[in-house]
This record gives structure tokens, C-alpha cells and sequence, in this order.
């Protein structure tokens, strides 16, 4: 009989037990809804936080910020929300992720979103703003675009005419980078025409070395650098209007222009003599992590490698980054004097999945001209910049960035968005990346280009 | 919501819980006939019937009914998505390497395991060698396969290797090769990272039985002159095999999951995808739900007979 009973009570704890901990897992936690402004803030007073005063005490409040940024690159931005913490009290809390893109998509789709996302595709912002999870940026973040971005800018952000995500950074990434030493010991000049361009590979060629280094692996991204490869050449052979109605699917993915474009860029990441500096052969190009595709240029056994500004932060340190340093970059040059110099480029967006008062402070901070500056300043290696006309180009660190900067700031440059990061995810950031890793692995043009166009929502 | 907030709901949360138990107790325990006994077990059982509904058996029935759905879930294509799996070119490949995967990895972890568990039993550093080959038990899959991309890396002859089997195999003279990327053998380095973690848990399991086989069984053979090999094939095969199947079924079903690999050595390019990777692709990043969920309903449907089998075999291991 004693038994029993200790027994009866040993499982009536158990059960007590694990059906607590269920309980305590079903709570989650709610963050509380739109918010008025309130108590004092911490920042009265004081002239740096005269732009976020308005928002009152947040003493307390955590955001959440979740990007694709990873170490080293996250640093500068942590450093660069010092003056909101400390004017507004709140607190942010970072988190960034390699496989941001699907995770981000995991993530909203389990209600569990984070406050703040940076989000680097316009096309992906339409497929979240599409869950109806994705809330309509304050009136404040809506002044600070009209004020410090260009229309452009501003309409990338926009869905249906509706802002939801302010710019944040940006990038150039019509950029190719050498060696200056390299290139005034062997006596080369920096290429100014796109066949210029290709009579320097055949040069270098001719001395043995292979002259462009590439690398497309990017985890699950694999294959994006590519697509920037492809969206370059496009947007220099057929012009901005084109490439505008390539992006929004107005003539078919695969039209022929497409095709001669993507052969353009075969001519040279397709070419055994070309390819793969340092590395290998041309299918090396597949397996090698972007970060480490450039890196073969620091010691000679690589002359040319076409990527973005913020690669920047990927040569090692003690790298000198600049005009008669180890490596520098040179404008990826245009195929003709029709469409000027086009532009193609990139960048991130401020998204928010929460309307609480400490959110909207933050966003409209980091739409602000002082996050920029402030960023610019937490950056000293370079490697950052913003469409943003209240950074002051002084205040960036490297000549690349300043030379971008001054690319995005000029009113007349021919400026297009990155294409893939337009298109829709199953696109942009699905068939799209797939195909031209399998193109570089030995896909012909055409089957590539007939596969992304089906895979077409 | 703070730390400190959250275990004060924690508090209230089992304080309610106890007090809604302690309610049920009271009121069935009057009862003390044969229904009685009824209704107290029922009150007990159907909070955790009802949470097993909303967690298991509903999402298994949504998802077996949107996989007949197209691919944003508004219209009914019938068995279309379960052709397209079967048909589609890409899908096979994905088929062909989940085949390999179930095949190699279970048998050769198992093998393995085996092995060096009958080879290291009794031995004067038994415990130093099973402590080398668990390790990798302890490693995350992820982590194992960054590991392995490094062991795996890539580059031309003529360069500085970083990777260490390219290093060997230039260190022997020959041409260094891509083992992410030739197809189809890239899935077969890939599964070796599975194995590699796998074998660890089938050696510590085998080894374990090897040891409750009965003394007097093994001398009983030795004094019938059955020794080395033949001991092997007729004793310590028959004797530990409800454990052998209980590995084989349990690696099975982790490598028909298997995800981790492929996602974070090739994510699921040169052809090296397998069924558990490919839903989560196609339903992530192609937006494509009805496909996705077909293939999920699949890898269940597979697993489903691997899991009964694997329950009865334990039933009978216990009622020894």
C-alpha cells in the first residue's frame, strides 16, 4: 500500500514536471505594441542626440537586430549604435547569419521575427512585405529618406508606393581589383575600354601568369558573385533601359541579348588561359569562398578580380588598400561610349517587424545623416559606404570608399541596382545563383539561361 | 521581457498546472470503480493526446494535404508533385544520392563499428582507442563538415595546399583533386563525414553487447576449438544481433535526415543533394510548397516502416 502511493506521488510530480516545462515553453514572450514617448530621455541636453530626444526614456528596451553580416564587418556596425544607446538608454542587440536570406524567411515565417533585419534585396523586402509581417516605416524614417536619398533609393525600399525600408549602406561593385605594384613593375596601365581590358589578360597571360582570380562559393549563396558578373556586362552592352526591363522581366531572361552578354563573361571566367589565378582551372572558381577569391593577388600569382567595394575588408591585415599600394581597384570598364559609365551596385535595407517605440527610434536613427557619419567613423579599415548625401565623403576611411562614395553621390553616374537582389527570391536568390555555379561547372550559356527563365514565378 | 520575468511565468505557469492536477486528483479520487480507474487514466492521458495532436498530427496531415497542392497551395494538381520527383532530372540525382546515403552510411558505420569494437575488446588500451573513434560523436555535424572542407580543399598542383588529403595525394606525386566537385563521387566524400561521425555510436552500443554476451557461451565454443574468425561469425555476430539491427535502423533514420552535410559543404550544388535538403530548398528559396511538402510526406513515408521495425526490435531487446 505505501508503495503505491509513493509511487502515485512520484508520477503526479513527474507529469507536474514535464507539463510545466511545456507551459513555460507556450509562453512566449510579446513585445509590447506602438508606444507613446515617455519619461525623459537620457540623451536631453546633449548635442549629439538632438534628433533623438523626441522618442523619450527607452531605458530598458531591447532591439533586435538580425543581418548578414558576419565578423569581422559587424564590428564597425555595433561600434556605430554607441550614440543611440547612449542618448535613448535602449539597448541593441546584434545578430548576424551567413544564411541570413533563408533564414530570415524561416524566421518570419514561425512568428518569431526579429525587430530590425538589414535586408541587402529589394526583391526579397517585396516577398517579406508580401507576409504582411513587415511594418510600414514611421514618419520620421520617411522624412529622413525624402531628405538624405535620391528618388531611386527611396523606391527601392517601396512597395506599391509605400515605404518600408529605408537604405542603409551601399556598395559599388562595378570595381576590379590589381596590384598597383604588380602593374608598374610589369609596366601595365590601368584598362579604360573593355578591350583594352582583355588585351592586358592577354599579356599577362602571355608572362604565364593566369590573369583573373574568381571565387563563387558563398554557403548557401553559392554562385551570387556570378550573377554580378552577368548583370555588369548586361547593363554595358545593351544600357539601363534595357537591363531595367531585363530586371522586371519585361523581355524574357534568357533573350538573346542575355545570352551574348553571358558569353562576354565566359570570354573570360570560361577561359583556361584567364582562369583560375592561384587557384586552379576554371571550375576551382566553384569551390573557392568568395572571400578568398582576390587573395591570390597579394602574392603575384593573380592580376584581376572583378568584386565588389566592400571587398575591402577581406584582405588581410597590414594590406595596403590604395593607389601605389599592395591592391587597389580600378572602374570596371564600359564596352562603348553609348551609356556613359554605368554603375552597378547594391545595398542594405533597414526592415522592421515590430512598430514599438524603441524600433522606430532606431530606424529613424539609422536613416538618419548622423548614423552615416557616425558609421563612416566606426569604420576606420574602410570597407563601407552610403547613398546617403549628409555623409561627409571626408569621413571615409580608404580611397575605395571614397571613390565610391563620390560615384554614388554623383547626380549624372548611371546607377543601377544590383538585378538579382531585384528579382524575386526564387529567382534572385534561388535558380538564378544555382544556375551559374552549374554554368561555371560546365553548362552551356544557353541551358543556363533557359533554366532560370522557367524557374520565373 | 526579462530574465528574471520569465521565470516568475514559469512560476505561475507550473503553479496553475498544479493546481489544475491537484483539482483532477481530488475529483477522480472518489471514484474507485472499475470506471472510475477509466476516467482517472483519461484525465491524465488526453492533455498529453492533445499535445501530441497539435504538434505531430496536425502539421503530418497539413503537410501530406498541401503536398497535393500546387506551389503557393491555391489549387489541387493531384499526384503531379509526386511525378515531378520521379520525373524530373534533378530530383532523381536527389533520389540517387539518398540512396547512396541510406545504403553506405548505415552499413559502413556499422561495419566499422563492429569491427574495431571486436578488434580493441579486452585489449590493454581498449578505453584510449573507443575514446578515439567517440569523438567525433561530440562534434556537431556542421562543425564535422567545416572540418572536412578544409580536409577537402582544393587547389591546383602547382599551388600551396591547404587541404590535407590534396596535400597527401601531391606529397605522393599525383594530381591533386576536386573532391566537392567531381560528380558523382563528391556524395560519396560527403557521406564518408557521416560515417566518420557515425561509427563512434555504433562502436560504443556493439561494444557494449559484445560485452553482456555470457561467459559461459564463449568458453563453451573455445572448449569445441572455435577461435579467431569463427568465433566472430558464430557467436559474437548471433549473439549481438537485436543490437546490430537497433544500430543499423537508428543510423538509418539519421541519414535519411541528413542535412547538416550537404548544406554546409556544397550547399546542395554538384549534385549532391538529398531528399531532407532539397524540401527545406525548395520550400525556402523556391517558394515551391506544394513540391516541398511532397518530398517531405516522402521522406516520412520512408522512414515510417525503418521506425516501426526499429521499435519492435527494441520491445524485444527489453523483454529479455
Amino acid at each position: 500500500m505505501r508503495s503505491r502511493k509513493t509511487r502515485r506521488g512520484m508520477a503526479v510530480a513527474a507529469a507536474l514536471v514535464s507539463a510545466g516545462l511545456v507551459l513555460a515553453g507556450c509562453g512566449g514572450s510579446d513585445d509590447g505594441g506602438s508606444g507613446e514617448a515617455s519619461g525623459k530621455s537620457p540623451g536631453e541636453g546633449k548635442a549629439e542626440c538632438e534628433q533623438l530626444t523626441q522618442f523619450g526614456d527607452l531605458t530598458g528596451k531591447d532591439v533586435t537586430v538580425y543581418t548578414s553580416i558576419v565578423a569581422p564587418e559587424d564590428k564597425p556596425h555595433i561600434d556605430s549604435w554607441k550614440v543611440f544607446e547612449d542618448c535613448t538608454g535602449a539597448d541593441v542587440k546584434y545578430e548576424g547569419s551567413k544564411e541570413f536570406e533563408t533564414q530570415l524567411q524561416v524566421r518570419v515565417q514561425s512568428g518569431n521575427p526579429p525587430d530590425i533585419a538589414y535586408v541587402p534585396q529589394p526583391g526579397l523586402l517585396q516577398t517579406l512585405v508580401g507576409t504582411g509581417k513587415v511594418v510600414e516605416a514611421p514618419d520620421t524614417v520617411s522624412a529622413n529618406v525624402d531628405k538624405w536619398f535620391g528618388e531611386d533609393w527611396r523606391s527601392y525600399g517601396s512597395v506599391d508606393g509605400k515605404l518600408y525600408a529605408a537604405p542603409l549602406g551601399a556598395n559599388v561593385k562595378s570595381f576590379v581589383w590589381y596590384s598597383p605594384k604588380m602593374f608598374s613593375e610589369n609596366g601595365w596601365e590601368i584598362p579604360t575600354t573593355w578591350d583594352d581590358m582583355l588585351a592586358l589578360s592577354d599579356t599577362i597571360a602571355a608572362t604565364g601568369i593566369k590573369p583573373w582570380c574568381a571565387g563563387i562559393e558563398s554557403g548557401e549563396a553559392t554562385g551570387w558573385p556570378a550573377t554580378d558578373w552577368l548583370e555588369d556586362v548586361l547593363l554595358r552592352s545593351v544600357g539601363p533601359d534595357v537591363y531595367d526591363q531585363w530586371v522586371a522581366h519585361e523581355i524574357p531572361f534568357n533573350d538573346p541579348a542575355v545570352v551574348e552578354s553571358l558569353d562576354n563573361v565566359g570570354a573570360i571566367l570560361k577561359n583556361d588561359k584567364y582562369v583560375n589565378g592561384g587557384i586552379g582551372d576554371v571550375s576551382s572558381i566553384a569551390t573557392t569562398a568568395f572571400q578568398d577569391g582576390g587573395l591570390p593577388i597579394l602574392d603575384g600569382k593573380c592580376a584581376l578580380h572583378r568584386q565588389a567595394s566592400f571587398y575591402a575588408a577581406n584582405w588581410p591585415e597590414g594590406t595596403d588598400v590604395s593607389e601605389n599600394g599592395d591592391v587597389f581597384a580600378f572602374y570596371l570598364p564600359a564596352m562603348g561610349d553609348e551609356f556613359g559609365n554605368p554603375v552597378l551596385g547594391g545595398g542594405e535595407f533597414v526592415a522592421a517587424f515590430s512598430d514599438a517605440i524603441e524600433v522606430q527610434a532606431f530606424q529613424t536613427y539609422l536613416s538618419s545623416d548622423q548614423w552615416a557619419n557616425e558609421k563612416a567613423k566606426a569604420t576606420p579599415n574602410g570597407g563601407w559606404v552610403s547613398a546617403n548625401k549628409g555623409l561627409d565623403i571626408a569621413n571615409l576611411a580608404s580611397p575605395v570608399d571614397k571613390l565610391s562614395g563620390e560615384i554614388l553621390q554623383d547626380p549624372d553616374a548611371v546607377f543601377r541596382f544590383d538585378g538579382s537582389d531585384m528579382m524575386p527570391g526564387e529567382v534572385g536568390a534561388g535558380s538564378f545563383w544555382k544556375e551559374m555555379t552549374n554554368w561555371i561547372t560546365g553548362e552551356s550559356t544557353q541551358d543556363a539561361l533557359d533554366k532560370i527563365e522557367s524557374s520565373w514565378p | 521581457m526579462s530574465t528574471g520575468e520569465k521565470f516568475i511565468q514559469m512560476v505561475i505557469a507550473i503553479a496553475v498546472f498544479f493546481a489544475v492536477v491537484a483539482v483532477i486528483l481530488l475529483l477522480t479520487q472518489r471514484l474507485r470503480s472499475r470506471r472510475g480507474e477509466l476516467v482517472q487514466s483519461a484525465a491524465f492521458v488526453l492533455p498529453a493526446l492533445a499535445l501530441i495532436g497539435v504538434g505531430l498530427l496536425y502539421p503530418a496531415v497539413t503537410t501530406i494535404y498541401q503536398s497535393f497542392l500546387d506551389r503557393s497551395g491555391d489549387a489541387a494538381v493531384g499526384f503531379d508533385n509526386y511525378k515531378t520527383i520521379f520525373t524530373d532530372s534533378d530530383q532523381l540525382i536527389v533520389l540517387r544520392n539518398t540512396a547512396a546515403w541510406v545504403i553506405l552510411v548505415p552499413i559502413l558505420s556499422t561495419v566499422i563499428g563492429l569491427v574495431y569494437a571486436v578488434l580493441v575488446d579486452r585489449s590493454r588500451f581498449e578505453k584510449v582507442a573507443k575514446a578515439l573513434i567517440f569523438l567525433p560523436m561530440a562534434i556537431s555535424l556542421v562543425g564535422a563538415s567545416i572540418i572536412w572542407r578544409f580536409v577537402y580543399d582544393y587547389h591546383d598542383k602547382s599551388q600551396t595546399q591547404i587541404g590535407i588529403a590534396n596535400a597527401v595525394i601531391k606529397g605522393l606525386g599525383f594530381d591533386t583533386y576536386k573532391f566537392i566537385l567531381n560528380d558523382p563521387w563528391n556524395t560519396i566524400f560527403l557521406i564518408i563525414v557521416m560515417i566518420w561521425v557515425q561509427a563512434g555510436f555504433a562502436m560504443v552500443i556493439l561494444s557494449a553487447s559484445i560485452k553482456a554476451i555470457p561467459d559461459d557461451i564463449v568458453e563453451a565454443a573455445r572448449l569445441d576449438g572455435v577461435g579467431g574468425f569463427r568465433m566472430f561469425r558464430y557467436i559474437t555476430v548471433p549473439s549481438i544481433r537485436p543490437s546490430l539491427i537497433v544500430v543499423l535502423t537508428t543510423i538509418s533514420i539519421t541519414t535519411l535526415k541528413a542535412f547538416d552535410i550537404v548544406r554546409t559543404m556544397t550547399g546542395g550544388n554538384f549534385d549532391t543533394s538529398v531528399l531532407a535538403y532539397q524540401f527545406y530548398r525548395e520550400y525556402f528559396v523556391s517558394a515551391n510548397q506544394g513540391l516541398a511538402t511532397a518530398i517531405a510526406t516522402l521522406i516520412f513515408v520512408l522512414v515510417m516502416p525503418i521506425v516501426i521495425y526499429n521499435v519492435r526490435q527494441m520491445r524485444k531487446l527489453e523483454a529479455r
